[in-house]
């Protein structure tokens, strides 16, 4: 390994968490504050290899409250920048990742979710923080979360999530799970001018008449860093457009309905899902990282056994795609079946989206993924 | 789901520009405040105004650029500093200033960083971060300003109230000791801690200046009268009778051993330069320790 190269080329062989690594460093991240967590630990402990190789840097702060807000203050210092963490952390983390919604500060946030509630079990697999991700900080304001199924898929997605913070302004997470980040596999790293290296956009306009937090068109205000003479204020109170804290309704109404709707707006440029099988299909099995990889087994022996069952793969649960659920209960799909290894997080949101279709969950509260069996079964009690 | 939501009034630059242009540019220290953002919300009496005054002339002495500083605020009333000075000034989450400007100082490692905070956000809710970034060495200046309870929430007691003291929350007295914050940032690791009262504006500009001229975690505590919050409640009078009170019970002593370094409710207030010394910041010990290898490797 190269050391002095930040887009390692070629082929390897790489687990999920080192994949997240290599990613992030790819799309030029060059800070990393975190703290040792399982299963997230080799994300970090690869930073602390890799990013003193490029000139970065990598601080093991002293928990998780400390790393975040540490990512915030180097984003805003004009590097692209990344924690990662598991359930307990994740929770220790959630004001300054509303610091960070509220601030419109790009950056990445990489959760390899473990079983919980609490302290739970830290070695092994869940996927219980979507909803977390979603509404785990305070107030409104909108999201987006990742969830790669493959090691590639998580070198991928975190390019992907940094590309998507700077170009909305807003934490972005990676939502993977312990399965994931502790799989090794085939991991392809393409050719640096292959990569996208999206950076946030700049003030056109001259210190005094830029307006720091107004949105323009795209509701996403351009974004001047420290030192570079814009002397902006940047509160996590609720702000006017030059920044300033204004604590009226009418300063809220304006602020935090951009905050959801420059998230919103922009669902369909945002959002990823993937199809297999779908176009005949009377059930639909819609799932996410590690249980999609199972599901799609299912799907797979359904198939063989004359079941016309399909996969919606969501490579992004937030935002959900509303749309595309509605679309295929209008069409007259029996149903959904929706396996996730916790009690219905995503299921309630298919639920939502299913006009009245049935809606079958597998869950499982963490500590395994489901067998291709019991999706299986799933399909056949809907069919 | 359809959505029936109001029409907010809309941001009025127009009115904006005209309150700067009424009001900014009178004050000889405007060159360092925020245009539109004076009046402060500071009560009579209180003791950041004479902080922050000191703090700008410590920067104007020091011919400091505007544009190569950034000051980070926690929550409470002294986190409302960064709200008004006019560079890059960042309002975080309550007891965070100092991880955020840690993250800040790596990212810029040329611009100087200050911690502008109070004593509870620094000390009970923050105060794992100070101590940590104290141990590093991490190149910041933290001023603490300590009035000995949350003025912002109304006065409730907090890591530094004073024993038997009264405030909202211990109407019986206070039975818990407080910290010396001066010992706690020395033992801790800081190469620069003093501690002065608002009453010693010309001390604490000196100690400013001192802070833009060194490298790694330097501490300045700042007492400071609360008459509304901790005065009332304790009889101590307005401001100006806590000014008296700072001046007549005050001795300065440099070099004294912080953990010696009193500061009680009626007894003596120990005031000076208690800790100056040399140690390679974070910084310096990454860059030579870890950067240097890495590349060669």
């Amino acid at each position: 390994m190269s050391k002095s190269r930040d887009v390692l080329t070629g082929e390897h062989f790489l687990n999920g968490d080192e994949a997240s690594a290599e990613g992030a460093i790819a799309a030029g991240c060059r800070f990393f504050a975190g703290y040792p967590i399982t299963p997230a630990t080799e994300i970090a402990e690869r930073m602390a290899k890799r990013l003193p190789a490029v000139s970065g840097v990598y601080i093991q702060m002293e928990d998780e409250i400390a790393s975040m807000a540490a990512v915030l203050g180097a984003s805003w210092g004009g590097t692209k920048s990344m924690t990662a963490t598991s359930g307990p952390g994740f929770s220790l983390m959630m004001e300054n990742i509303g610091l960070g919604m509220m601030m419109e500060t790009p950056c990445v946030v990489v959760n390899i979710m473990r079983g919980g509630p609490s302290t739970g079990l830290p070695t092994l697999v869940g996927q219980g923080d979507v909803m977390q991700a979603r509404w785990g900080s305070h107030g409104d304001y909108g999201v987006i979360a990742l969830t790669p199924s493959s090691p590639q898929e998580a070198f991928d997605m975190t390019i992907e999530a940094f590309g998507l913070s700077e170009k909305y302004r807003l934490p972005v997470i990676v939502l993977s799970d312990e399965l994931i980040g502790h799989m090794y596999e085939r991991v392809v790293i393409p050719e640096k001018k292959f990569l996208p290296r999206i950076r946030r956009r700049k003030p056109r306009k001259a210190p005094g008449e830029h307006l720091p937090f107004q949105g323009g068109e795209d509701l996403v205000p351009p974004m001047a860093c420290a030192g570079e003479g814009y002397r902006l204020h940047v509160t996590g109170l609720t702000h006017d457009e030059m920044g300033y804290p204004v604590i009226t309704a009418s300063a809220q109404e304006r602020l935090v309905r951009r905050l959801c709707d420059k998230i919103r707006r922009h669902a369909g440029d945002i959002i990823r899902i993937e199809e297999e099988a779908t176009e005949d299909a009377e059930v639909i099995v819609v799932a996410y990282g590690c249980a999609s990889r199972t599901a799609r087994e299912s799907v797979h022996m359904a198939r063989r056994e004359g079941m016309r069952a399909g996969l919606l793969r969501l490579l992004t649960v937030w935002p959900f795609p509303d749309g595309r659920i509605r679309e295929l209960a209008a069409r007259g799909v029996k149903g959904f079946v929706v396996p996730e290894v916790n009690y219905g997080q995503i299921a309630g949101e298919v639920e939502r989206c299913a006009a009245g279709r049935d809606v079958l969950m597998v869950g499982l509260m963490g500590g395994a993924v489901h067998t291709p069996d019991l999706i299986l079964e799933a399909i056949k009690e809907m069919v | 789901m359809r959505y029936k939501l109001v029409d907010p009034e809309p941001f009025r630059l127009g009115e904006f520009k005209q309150k700067i242009d009424e009001t900014h540019g009178i004050h000889p220290d405007d060159r360092y405040l925020k245009p539109g953002r004076i009046p402060h919300i500071w009560c009579p009496g209180c003791g950041l105004g004479i902080v922050l005054s000191a703090f700008i002339k410590g920067m104007d002495s020091m011919e400091v650029a505007i544009d190569n500083c950034a000051v980070v605020s926690g929550i409470g009333c002294t986190g409302r500093v960064a709200g008004y000075l006019n560079m890059d000034t960042y309002h975080t989450t309550h007891g965070r200033a100092i991880p955020f400007a840690t993250g800040l100082k790596l990212a810029k490692p040329e611009m100087e960083v200050v911690v502008f905070s109070g004593d509870g956000d620094l000390f009970a809710i923050g105060g794992n971060h100070l101590i940590h970034a104290a141990r590093r060495n991490m190149d910041l200046t933290v001023i603490c300003v300590n009035n000995f309870n949350y003025g912002m929430t109304g006065g409730q007691a907090g890591p530094t109230t004073h024993i038997a003291a009264k405030t909202v929350t211990t109407p019986y007295g206070n039975c818990e000791y407080p910290f010396n914050l001066t010992h706690l940032a020395y033992a801790s690791g800081a190469v620069y801690v003093a501690r002065w009262t608002s009453f010693h504006a010309r001390y604490l500009i000196e100690s400013v200046k001192k802070c833009f001229a060194k490298k790694g975690f330097k501490f300045i505590e700042v007492l400071t009268p609360c008459p509304t919050g901790y005065g009332r409640p304790n009889r101590l009078g307005s401001g100006l009778d806590q000014m008296k009170v700072y001046r007549d019970n005050s001795e300065i002593r440099n070099d004294i051993n912080p953990m010696e370094a009193e500061s009680g409710l009626n007894g003596p207030i120990i005031v000076g330069e208690f800790v100056d010394r040399e140690k390679p910041t974070f910084f310096e010990r990454y860059t030579e320790g870890v950067l240097a290898k890495a590349s060669a490797g």
